[in-house]
């Protein structure tokens, strides 16, 4: 119940972008990717969820509890992403976002509604099915996009700078927010971020990428 | 990758569709079109090849001026607008104002070329609206004979295109603006001391370009090949150069058929020089342009001139507004002779005497438009989620092969493409005609929605991909919803485009669909204001309508969804 | 002996064919049929004359009529001609054309007519088709019954008498008139058929011998007879409106820029159209009809049928209908169309006669004796010469 990186190199126009990459997170782990603007840390996200744009080529394996994924289309990996914004659907309401999430497997209309209110009530948005997303606070909007992380019932998830547009107080509690929900359903997760008390919250492996040859 | 592969299949299937369908039919018609321009047209027994139709040309009475004048309309009205569209979009402040400046150009966007030109015909005539006004304040007892309307250096109808493309090309600037962090970048520059018309000009009007060239070209096109306009606002001893041809194609004598085509061959070198032109000139204009800007100028002074020029573009727009007023207050005039300023006596039998021929008009109009429209946004569709699948950008051939139909002059390949569709058996009829508007439209179509499918956010896109949601689910539950006004944009354009479509209906339906432009044009050469007012209102109406709904739809569906306010093209 | 008198029968056979017979086949055969009538759509009245032919020729034959607006008549030569080049010998889509002069002698050139089948229409009796009457030629054409004629045309100048004292007495007097009234004055464009006929009309008063009109123009004759012309037209140009450097597209834009009080003058091929003009609110109550002492040039219109009409029964049957005296009779009702009968008088019966002379009249509709005589069209290379000329001379 593992995501695991084997050597895995990006490069672009047959320059590579840091060194292989080799690194297993355990489930329940939240792994660290920190380095330099421009290193491609987005980039290596985008490969693992399988948006890699095409100019770019992968080398090196991706697996997630045993699976191979680079075959996979990004919507049958069952990886799920957080971004920088919390991207929401705008023409969608609060509650039809999370729907959008959820899982096929709960069936049954009384059943779906009430796995998304659970969830509402979780991020703290009870009541909050019929809202505009544009109308939720940012901090609200954190955690809505979280929860219908969490509703596809991933394997794994990304996060891309997640709590860097928050500010201060917000970003302890929506990090302290996230990494609890993370644990709890123990999957495992790979940020990317700038900020190391990140990395130092995250409390799981920290890897640095390096322009090669630059050491 | 699978997705990968179905866009680029699905492209295919678009490519292949306008392979058989659009770029086939305008090459076999060219192609027939050059043959006759070379003596070759056996039906009016025109066996033996040669260069006798060019030599008739060249000896056409008047053809050099015709070509001068139709140079300087053609280039002069395209450089105007273009300078107007974009000093009234620097002038707009915000996306909100945008906003309501596109609502405020659907009308001049929605009314057919033939309608516009009548009713500014009328306004601005010696013994027009105007001069009907100032009449008793300059004690005019007759209309001065003065060549207000077809000039012979066609400054009218110079204006006349420059009222019709300004909307345009100003819609084409607002939609391209979107793919350009506009706030930022005029703050950057502000706050490097250069003045907000200076930052246009020296950084926002070089990343528009490329986005708008494009449409520049299709105006360009359209101004030196306009037939319409060109008979009711032009001269006409001679003629600019495509009504000359047009009175040549139809001409009782058969053997002008043949100087005919080889002038519609020298109406498309005509368009592809000036093409040549726009390119040679975006080039020295890149190097003058850059030592201009290296030179640090902060630009204060050009705020005014950007000014002026906005409010000379505003001025005419509203001139465009009362060539459209007019024509309404035509339709329910009775008796308007000079120089009242007001109609005599009013009457509603313009509307009741059309009888069913104007219903018949207005119910096939509308059935090509829904027809050509909903072919051209599935077949766009196609395309752009195509590209995004393949996960390629745009493709300069591909949109060259897209435009092809709106940069070529019609009236080089109509002819032929008649003879193509008679040869198919398929003149004549519905589908003929719904195929052949639907080589205007789609490109239109496209035009409207590249631009915002385009700059849709990826992440929506990505973040449905994440959560489990397949391609198809990714388009029609989060794409489609999310581009719905802009979608309903370009599907209003379409109406737009198809409604106003003369010769492709006329000679690919044989005549025999009557659409209200048909009847319209038809009914002009009776010359009858009120009866002309009443189909160009109703030209003007339907494809309105559409611009209404691209707008009320979405504020009713989205009603609750202010991400999506101003989400607009 | 026998085999002469055979072949002369068959011959006869085939010239006179038993005309009821054939008839009730054509009818037949017509049944059910829309023919697509293609004619100039400019003109109102016109428009609402061939949907009320529709309407009777439904309901008394089941033969529809839906009527192609022309802005051109060459639009569907320009038609017949793209569908022969296709190779679309049968069922083509121009069913019936309103045609005369240059395009019926184009078509007819091309071969790209039916018939002969005017004699094969029983109204045709109502016709005078002796030869060298104005129904069998066609701008001096022979018209061999490839089309069949339906209404009169004669050209007819229109003036505003609470704006104009005299009009000019004839075509010379007209640059004198220009001359005291500068910028007054104007013609259609001679690309128009209007504006020729105007050239057309000057130049039958002009001519030093009007004969040679009669005869397909040469070199020689042209210059020759055209000379007086050109010096008539170079004396008129500088006091026409605009100075001569722009004309209105054809007879109603010049109607509309006589409403509007930019010109005193219009012009039309029809002796009704000022009466029929003030009924539609189009020109002033006090718009009237004058023609230069001498007459005008008067022609007939005809409809012709293409080789490859899809519906040639049914285009019979419709030309049959337009004969009828009835319909003649309708049509010459000011309140319909005010055009004349193309009928013979002495060939119809009392009770048809009678329905002529009750039809109303209007005060600006002119009486025929008013119209003065008919001069003939000259032969159509005439009138194609004479607007190349024209375009040569003034169009820089």
């Amino acid at each position: 119940m593992s995501l695991v990186l084997d050597t895995v190199a990006l490069s672009l126009g047959g320059h590579a972008l840091f060194a292989p990459l080799s690194l297993t997170i355990a489930p329940g782990e939240i792994a660290t990717v920190m380095g330099p603007s421009g290193v491609g840390k987005s980039t290596l996200l985008d490969a693992i969820a399988g948006h890699l744009a095409p100019a770019f080529t992968m080398s090196g394996r991706v697996t997630l509890d045993g699976r191979e994924l680079r075959a996979l289309p990004a919507e049958a990996r069952r990886i799920g992403l957080v971004f920088q914004d919390p991207v929401l659907f705008p023409h969608l309401s609060v509650g039809d976002n999370l729907a959008f999430g959820l899982s096929r497997r709960v069936t049954g209309r009384a059943a779906r509604r009430a796995a998304v209110d659970a969830a509402l009530e979780q991020a703290g948005l009870a009541g909050f099915y019929h809202r505009d997303p544009a109308s939720l606070s940012g901090g609200q909007r954190s955690r809505a996009a979280l929860m219908r992380s969490l509703l596809a019932d991933p394997s794994a998830l990304l996060l891309d700078e997640p709590f860097s547009k928050l500010d201060t107080g917000l970003r302890d509690e929506i990090r302290a927010f996230t990494f609890a929900h993370l644990r709890e359903r123990a999957i495992p997760a790979l940020m990317v971020t700038h900020d190391p008390a990140d990395a130092a919250a995250a409390g799981g492996a920290a890897i640095s990428l390096e322009v090669p040859g630059r050491g | 990758m699978s997705a990968a592969r179905d866009g680029r299949a699905l492209r295919g299937a678009v490519l292949a569709v306008l392979g058989i369908g659009v770029i086939g039919p305008i090459i076999a018609g060219l192609a027939l079109t050059a043959r006759a321009a070379f003596g070759l047209l056996p039906a009016i027994g025109s066996t033996e090849a040669g260069l006798a139709p060019w030599a008739q040309l060249l000896a056409l009475p008047g053809i050099a001026t015709s070509v001068k004048v139709t140079l300087f309309t053609g280039l002069g009205s395209t450089a105007l607008s273009l300078t107007l569209a974009l000093a009234i979009a620097a002038g707009l402040r915000d996306r909100l104002a945008r906003g309501g400046a596109a609502r405020l150009l659907t009308p001049l966007l929605a009314v057919p070329h033939a309608a516009l030109a009548i009713g500014l015909a009328f306004v601005l005539a010696p013994s027009g609206w105007i001069a009907r006004v100032l009449a008793p304040l300059l004690g005019l007892v007759r209309p001065p004979d003065i060549a207000l309307v077809g000039d012979p250096w066609g400054v009218a109808l110079l204006l006349g295109l420059t009222i019709k493309e300004t909307p345009f090309l100003l819609l084409m600037i607002l939609s391209a603006l979107t793919q350009i962090p506009l706030r930022q970048q005029l703050a950057a520059g502000q706050s490097l001391g250069y003045g907000r018309a200076a930052v246009w000009l020296k950084i926002i009007v070089p990343q528009l370009w490329p986005l708008i060239r494009l449409p520049v070209m299709v105006v360009l096109a359209y101004g030196l090949s306009t037939v319409d306009m060109g008979l009711i606002l032009g001269p006409s001893t001679p003629p600019v150069l495509a009504v000359a041809l047009t009175r040549l194609f139809f001409s009782p004598d058969t053997a002008a058929l043949l100087p005919a085509s080889a002038g519609a061959l020298a109406q498309v070198a005509l368009v592809l020089a000036a093409f040549g032109l726009v390119l040679a000139t975006e080039r020295a204009i890149r190097g003058l342009g850059l030592a201009w800007i290296r030179r640090g100028g902060r630009g204060r002074g050009i705020a005014l001139a950007a000014r002026i020029v906005a409010a000379g573009g505003r001025a005419l727009l509203a001139l465009g507004l009362l060539a459209m007023l007019a024509l309404v207050v035509w339709s329910l005039a009775w008796r308007w002779p000079w120089p009242a300023a007001l109609p005599q006596s009013w009457s509603l039998k313009a509307w009741t005497g059309a009888g069913p021929g104007l219903g018949r008009a207005l119910a096939a109009s509308l059935w090509l438009a829904v027809a050509t429209t909903s072919l051209s946004l599935a077949l766009a569709i196609a395309w752009l989620e195509g590209e995004d699948r393949a996960r390629l950008g745009r493709a300069g051939w591909a949109q060259g092969l897209i435009y092809l139909p709106l940069l070529v002059p019609q009236i080089a390949f109509l002819y032929g493409l008649n003879v193509l569709f008679l040869r198919l058996g398929l003149s004549g009829g519905y589908a003929a005609v719904i195929w052949a508007q639907s080589l205007f439209v789609f490109p239109y179509v496209m035009i409207a929605l590249s631009d915002p499918w385009r700059a849709l956010d990826p992440r929506l896109s990505r973040a449905a991909a994440s959560l489990g949601a397949g391609p198809w689910r990714r388009l029609f539950t989060v794409k489609l919803p999310v581009l719905l006004m802009p979608i309903l944009t370009a599907a209003a354009i379409g109406v737009a485009v198809s409604v106003a479509q003369y010769l492709p209906t006329l000679f690919i339906g044989a005549g025999r669909i009557a659409t209200l432009t048909t009847e319209a044009v038809t009914l002009s050469s009776a010359s009858d204001r009120r009866v002309t007012g009443v189909y160009a209102s109703l030209q003007a109406g339907l494809p309105l309508a559409g611009y209404g709904a691209a707008l009320m739809i979405p504020a009713l569906v989205h009603r609750n969804r202010r991400g999506l306010k101003g989400a607009r093209s | 002996m026998r085999l002469s008198t055979l072949a002369g029968l068959f011959a006869a056979l085939i010239a006179s064919p038993t005309v009821a017979n054939d008839w009730q086949d054509t009818l037949d055969a017509a049944r059910g049929q829309t023919v697509y009538w293609n004619a100039w759509g400019g003109d109102a009245r016109t428009n609402a004359f061939i949907a009320w032919v529709g309407a009777q020729t439904e309901a008394l034959y089941g033969v529809s009529v839906r009527q192609v607006k022309l802005t051109d008549t060459a639009e569907a030569v320009t038609r017949v001609i793209s569908e022969k080049a296709a190779g679309r010998d049968a069922d083509g889509s121009v069913d019936m054309i309103w045609i005369n002069g240059p395009n019926f002698l184009a078509m007819k050139e091309h071969g790209l007519l039916h018939g002969p089948f005017v004699g094969n229409l029983p109204n045709a009796r109502f016709l005078d088709l002796a030869p060298g009457s104005a129904n069998t030629v066609d701008f001096t054409v022979p018209v061999d019954g490839m089309e069949c004629p339906w209404r009169l045309a004669k050209f007819v100048f229109s003036y505003d008498t609470a704006r104009v004292d005299a009009p000019p007495a004839t075509m010379a007097d007209f640059v004198p008139w220009a001359a005291a009234h500068p910028g007054r004055m104007t013609h259609p464009d001679p690309s128009n058929f209007i504006g020729a006929t105007f050239l057309k009309q000057a130049l039958v008063e002009l001519a030093p011998d009007p004969a040679v009109l009669l005869e397909p123009a040469t070199d020689a004759t042209f210059e020759e007879t055209t000379a007086p012309l050109w010096a008539w037209y170079d004396a008129l140009k500088p006091n026409l409106w605009r100075g001569g450097a722009a004309y209105p597209e054809n007879e109603s834009v010049q109607q509309q820029l006589m409403n509007d009080g930019e010109v005193d003058i219009a012009m039309y091929f029809d002796p009704a159209a000022t009466a029929a003009a003030i009924t539609q609110g189009l020109l002033p109550e006090t718009a009237r009809v004058f023609v230069p002492e001498g007459g005008t040039i008067g022609n007939v219109s005809f409809v012709a049928i293409p080789y490859n009409a899809a519906h040639k029964a049914g285009a019979q049957v419709v030309a049959n209908f337009l004969i009828d005296p009835a319909t003649q009779a309708h049509m010459q009702n000011i309140e319909v169309l005010g055009s004349f009968s193309v009928l013979a008088p002495d060939k119809l019966d009392a009770e048809a006669r009678a329905a002529f002379d009750a039809l109303p009249t209007a005060p600006a509709l002119p009486r025929l004796e008013d119209l003065g005589p008919t001069r003939l069209e000259p032969h159509p290379s005439w009138m194609t010469r004479l607007t190349d000329a024209w375009s040569a001379r003034y169009t820089r």
